[in-house]
């Protein structure tokens, strides 16, 4: 146990259930549970337990509970027993407190003070079990001209789009950062549903090629597995510039998770440290951004479209204003919620905002400036349910991403100890005993039921609202009111007030 | 096939470079058209005048010449083939490469072999004939990047921040003494050159029609990383 750290969580077990059978023992990466032979009694040692929930789901007889310690500091409102451990963690080793998923914090959640609304009498609701209901939606670039050839028809001059059945994506999540059974659940699922998954940053698994038509590329400043054919595998391609978790930070996969597979698939030797620096250092401009997107396009003959990614970051609406000028199709932002597979504490709990605001700002930004048909919107970071997704699009949004969503589906429990490696879960871990206790074939089939459940209730609350398409939800914010909300955040959000008629 | 590049557009150029039957393209009068070559397998591509940005971005096995001077991110992310600039080259050349091979006669700028990279088989190796600019393998995790120091005219071989965050390849450079300052990431001896730089400075020589014995017979610093993971003790998990 660290010097002075005191447990957070009470491993609580009913002895009069407990039968000994140690599967807690057998399935706790991180060794809380033990036999002890004398006694022939089950043991813990709290001081290692995450609460992860594995031995809980797992005990046969119901025996586990995790319970927060009532184990307690003098009561402080402005030194809670979390602040004063980062401090006795930082006394004690000197290190950059390291944390993973989305900023915990008690920051407002917007999506929660924005209400949908209803028809009633006039434009009535419309039934989605009987009637047509359109989910599906293209994303890239609407810049087309009007063209005739020489035989006056008119030719094809839209740049390409990705075509999906429901507007959500899988975010990027990196092989390395999470196993290969969530990344082949991913892919499967991307795939059943039509929609798409993303790579991150930690290249293309080879067994994943053939996932390719429904598969997001990243290149990011480490260029991790970026070469020809990934490139062409691919449906698109997305620079990452940023991540919701960690705005203006770059990435460390430290050398122990470099395993043989995961050294072949972002191309890097094993062992040795994968660093993605914070900045591309052929970036530093617009400009430079223009020749990054027009470089990945003539690599792949103008045949994808070109995504940008950005952390939501205060002058977001300036910065996707200058990327929607630089050729790039999609524009994903991820808000300040965002998960990571690590980021530095204080980074991931006080940098960047609230999506739901970026995405108000930049969307209004690019009406006014008259191109917000260069390109589409994607918005994460986080979205929790299907009313995020309504509430997203009402606000200007094209699509989402989900990434906690989507790893909570494959059995995450948010226990946030990603960084550790031991994910009892399987999901974010490279050792081979914890990575098979997550079965793909399950695992994509939670995420297709999942989804499918969340474009069932989306279809519900668009037909309550009287609107059959996307097309017609997007940015149409007379769709929301504010609950809850100052002036300015309604301003800003570009929503009136509950119970504010036209 | 002879393609006369004044006036075109860089994605018209590159298209008749990828859409040409013969393998052997020569272009003329090239005026600053990007991404040139990016991505190719094949080809030889023989360039006259001055390419602009990003020239053999990808490259995968192709092989350019450029008969003048470079500009900025020359063999971003390269993953095979060769580059031969007679004259020198910009920013950012061959950023993140992975593979192949860089020449240049003369000097770079800035950033010269950022986040360069080896896998496997695949060594990446720039040779600069003149001198780097600040910056020069910056993060840089793999590969040789050797810098020959002719035409110095009284400025260092190598600029500030030599090899800053790197964990991974090795720097040569052809110098009595080492003048620049080096971030305490990167170790430095004074010894011969290893049988791969020299057969790396035996080719740049031979591309550019140069004696090979000052070269081989040089003084060399050899500048390695400290450390595998030079980040390992940053961090506190909480």
């Amino acid at each position: 146990m660290e010097l002075y750290i005191r447990p957070d969580y009470e491993v609580v077990r009913n002895e009069s259930r407990c039968i000994a059978c140690r599967v807690c023992e057998r399935q706790c990466a991180n060794e809380v549970h033990s036999f002890d032979p004398e006694t022939g009694l089950m043991r813990s040692d709290e001081s290692k337990c995450v609460n992860c929930h594995r031995c809980v789901s797992l005990c046969p007889t119901h025996a586990l509970k995790i319970v927060k310690t009532d184990d307690t500091y003098r009561e402080n409102a402005n030194w809670e027993a979390q602040t004063i451990h980062e401090v006795y963690r930082q006394a004690n080793t000197g290190g950059v407190l390291l944390s993973s998923m989305g900023n915990p914090k008690p920051y407002p959640v917007f999506w929660d003070k924005l209400l949908i609304n209803a028809s009633q009498v006039t434009n009535p609701p419309i039934d989605p079990l009987r009637e047509p209901m359109e989910t599906k939606l293209y994303l890239g670039s609407r810049k087309a001209n009007i063209v005739r050839g020489e035989d006056g028809l008119l030719k094809d001059t839209l740049p390409p789009q990705l075509k999906l059945s429901v507007p959500i994506m899988f975010s990027a999540m990196s092989y390395g950062s999470i196993s290969y059974n969530a990344h082949e659940s991913l892919a499967r699922a991307a795939e059943e549903l039509g929609t798409y998954y993303n790579t991150g940053e930690g290249g293309l698994h080879k067994d994943f090629y053939k996932y390719g038509k429904n598969t997001i590329v990243q290149v990011a400043s480490g260029r991790f597995g970026v070469h020809k054919e990934y490139l062409e595998a691919a449906a698109a391609i997305e620079i990452k510039m940023g991540q919701g978790a960690k705005p203006g930070i770059g990435g460390h996969l430290p050398g122990a998770k470099i395993t043989e597979d995961v050294s072949e698939t972002r191309m890097i030797p094993k062992g040795i440290d994968a660093i993605s620096p914070a900045p591309h250092h052929d970036i530093y401009s617009i400009e430079d951004l223009k020749q990054l997107v027009d470089s990945l396009k003539e690599a792949t003959e103008y045949k994808k479209p070109v995504i940008v990614k950005i952390a939501a970051v205060h002058n977001a609406a300036a910065i996707a204003s200058g990327i929607a000028r630089s050729g790039a199709d999609i524009i994903a932002i991820d808000g300040y919620r965002g998960g990571t597979g690590a980021a530095p504490t204080r980074i991931r709990d006080n940098v960047g905002i609230p999506i739901e605001m970026a995405l108000a700002q930049i969307d209004t930004r690019l009406r006014e400036e008259g191109i917000r048909d260069n390109v589409s919107l994607v918005v994460g970071g986080s979205v929790r349910s299907s009313a995020d997704v309504v509430k997203a699009i009402a606000l200007g949004a094209d699509a989402c991403y989900i990434g906690t969503a989507a790893l909570l589906a494959l059995g995450c429990h948010l226990c946030r100890s990603c960084h550790t490696g031991k994910c009892n879960w399987g999901i974010a871990t490279q050792r081979p005993d914890l990575v098979k206790r997550l079965n793909p074939d399950l695992g994509y089939k939670r995420l297709v039921n999942l989804v499918s459940a969340w474009k069932h209730e989306i279809e519900e609350m668009m037909g309550g609202m009287g609107i059959n398409s996307l097309e017609a939800l997007k940015g149409n914010r007379l769709m929301l009111r504010g609950i809850g909300l100052t002036d300015t955040e309604l301003r800003l959000l570009g929503v009136r007030y509950a119970g504010e008629s036209l | 096939m002879k393609i006369l590049a004044n006036g075109m557009h860089y994605s018209a150029l590159n298209a008749a470079v990828r859409m040409s039957e013969e393998n052997d393209i020569e272009i003329m009068n090239c005026i600053g058209q990007r991404y040139i070559g990016a991505g190719l397998s094949e080809r030889y591509i023989d360039i006259h005048g001055t390419p602009g940005n990003a020239l053999g971005a990808y490259l995968n096995g192709a092989e350019v010449r450029v008969d003048g001077n470079v500009q900025e991110a020359t063999g971003d992310t390269m993953n095979a083939g060769v580059i031969e600039v007679h004259g020198c080259a910009g920013d950012a050349t061959g950023y993140a490469m992975r593979g192949g091979k860089i020449f240049i006669e003369g000097d770079v700028g800035y950033r010269c072999g950022i986040h360069m990279k080896a896998f496997r088989t695949q060594k990446p190796a720039i040779v600069i004939g003149g001198r780097a600019g600040s910056f020069l393998g910056e993060y840089q995790a793999g590969g040789t990047i050797i810098v020959l120091g002719e035409n110095l005219g009284g400025k260092p071989i190598v600029g500030y921040f030599c090899g800053t965050g790197m964990h991974g390849g090795e720097i040569w450079l052809r110098t009595d003494e080492l003048t620049a300052a080096l971030p305490e990431q990167v170790k430095s001896e004074r010894m011969t050159l290893s049988d791969e730089a020299a057969s790396l400075i035996k080719e740049w020589c031979a591309r550019f029609g140069k004696d090979e014995k000052p070269y081989l017979s040089a003084v060399y610093y050899r500048l390695t990383p400290n450390a595998d993971n030079p980040y390992r003790q940053m961090y506190t998990p909480n």
